[in-house]
């Protein structure tokens, strides 16, 4: 199993060697997830998940539909709070590609994509054009695109956020056959670089150093959540 | 937060951005208040201050939902909450982008428009100066209320139920400002209350707007 992944907590507070700048996404960066739960609507649907992810894996997240793979991926990513437990690093080295892909319908392909890099202060447009074989579409209205095409468009997006670690949400929705090839190949260079994922998908991605994690084992008793602003309104 | 504003500018220029539809719609209301209530000169003088803010007014209401709903759908609003520039500055960015294609080019049109509803001659300089001071609160007040009510189904009711009590003051002080532009009484007092609106918004709500959207984002 490509990264460690354990229930009980002082196994993930061992010592990890220490950070290096290493590959053009930035500094190599361990995801460390400690003891979390995570609630949906107010009502705790994960607890107890501790895992540690080192620099160069990826971790695919399983379970069957509705036990929480989206909301722990929005909770890492610093969109909702964690009910309880510790995530590391900070929101900030993080980027998260969810179902809906950020686009703009009346923007060019490469004016989207030229955003998203100018908002996270990177360069590299024409790159991840190239990597997601976006180019020879890169003046076409993102209306215009077929929905795979859009994807493809919304994924190339994690390459000019310049962040190390990606949390990606069934990245391989509506992509065909050659084009999940194109991006586990994204992927495994990402990885490559020293960059890590956390992947909820059912598809298999084909890569060599990723390890698979069963959420069910972490499935909470329905609770509702400890106070703040969800249980109030609920 | 640069790209951001041009990117929203983009936007709201392109086809079906909805530039000028608030522009429209303040051309026709002045256009229709003089067929509605007659003709009569002195009449129309002594409404055209009112006329006018209340037109700029609900033109701003108009694109309101538009201010964080497109890009909660799209999901840009998603990867805005995680990217790097802080969500005080999405809030307020947008705020401006707003103001520059509503409040700015209806505060310019709003003279000629002052033409149609037969406005007094030293009105004009207090309607352009009141527009200009007052349109931006109503940009960043708006933007408050579109990030109070962002997710919701049909939020836009519930936009405007929320908004138009914030906006009362804006208009009492922008209209009298005119009013007393016209009669020549000193028109500052009002011009301050409202540049103090104005700041007092620019200063509390891009904050009070970003949490809101970071609870509405759960």
């Amino acid at each position: 199993m490509g990264a460690s992944v354990s229930h009980d907590l002082p196994h993930c507070l061992r010592l990890r060697r220490p950070r290096s700048l290493v590959g053009s996404s930035g500094c190599r960066m361990d995801l460390t997830i400690t003891n979390l739960a995570c609630a949906r609507g107010g009502v705790t649907v994960l607890e107890g998940v501790s895992l540690t992810l080192a620099a160069g894996r990826a971790l695919v997240l399983r379970g069957p539909n509705g036990i929480g793979k989206t909301t722990l991926l929005r909770t890492v990513a610093g969109l909702q709070p964690a009910v309880s437990g510790r995530i590391s690093p900070a929101p900030e080295s993080l980027t998260y590609a969810a179902h809906a892909d950020g686009l703009k319908a009346a923007l060019t392909v490469r004016e989207n994509l030229a955003f998203w890099a100018a908002v996270h202060g990177q360069r590299g447009v024409d790159a991840a054009l190239k990597a997601l074989n976006l180019t020879e579409l890169q003046d076409r209205p993102a209306q215009q695109l077929s929905a795979g095409q859009k994807r493809r468009l919304g994924l190339a997006r994690l390459l000019v956020t310049g962040r190390p670690v990606w949390l990606l949400d069934e990245p391989t929705v509506s992509l065909d056959a050659a084009s999940v090839a194109l991006f586990a190949d994204v992927l495994r260079g990402h990885l490559a670089k020293g960059g890590a994922a956390l992947i909820a998908t059912h598809v298999d991605l084909g890569l060599d150093r990723a390890g698979v994690l069963d959420l069910t084992a972490f499935r909470a008793q329905g609770r509702r959540a400890g106070g703040g602003f969800d249980e109030a309104f609920a | 937060m640069i790209a951001l504003l041009l990117r929203d500018l983009r936007l709201a220029t392109r086809a079906g951005g909805g530039f000028g539809l608030g522009l429209a719609f303040f051309l026709l209301m002045a256009v229709l208040v003089p067929l509605g209530v007659g003709p009569e000169p002195a009449l129309l003088a002594r409404i055209a201050p009112g006329i006018l803010w209340v037109g700029a007014l609900l033109a701003c209401l108009l694109s309101l939902d538009r201010i964080f709903a497109l890009d909660f759908e799209d999901g840009s609003l998603d990867l805005l909450a995680t990217a790097p520039i802080p969500l005080e500055g999405v809030v307020a960015v947008k705020a401006l982008a707003h103001w520059l294609v509503t409040g700015l080019p209806l505060t310019l049109l709003s003279p000629v428009l002052a033409v149609l509803l037969n406005l007094p001659g030293p009105g004009y300089v207090w309607l352009v100066l009141s527009l200009a001071l007052g349109t931006p609160a109503l940009s960043l007040i708006g933007a408050f209320g579109a990030a109070l009510t962002v997710g919701l189904k049909r939020g836009g009711l519930l936009l405007s139920l929320l908004v138009l009590p914030l906006y009362v003051p804006t208009l009492i002080y922008g209209a009298e400002a005119v009013r007393r532009g016209v009669d020549g009484q000193g028109a500052l007092t009002a011009l301050l209350l409202l540049a103090g609106i104005t700041a007092g918004a620019a200063a509390l709500l891009p904050f009070a707007g970003a949490a809101a959207i970071r609870v509405n984002l759960r």
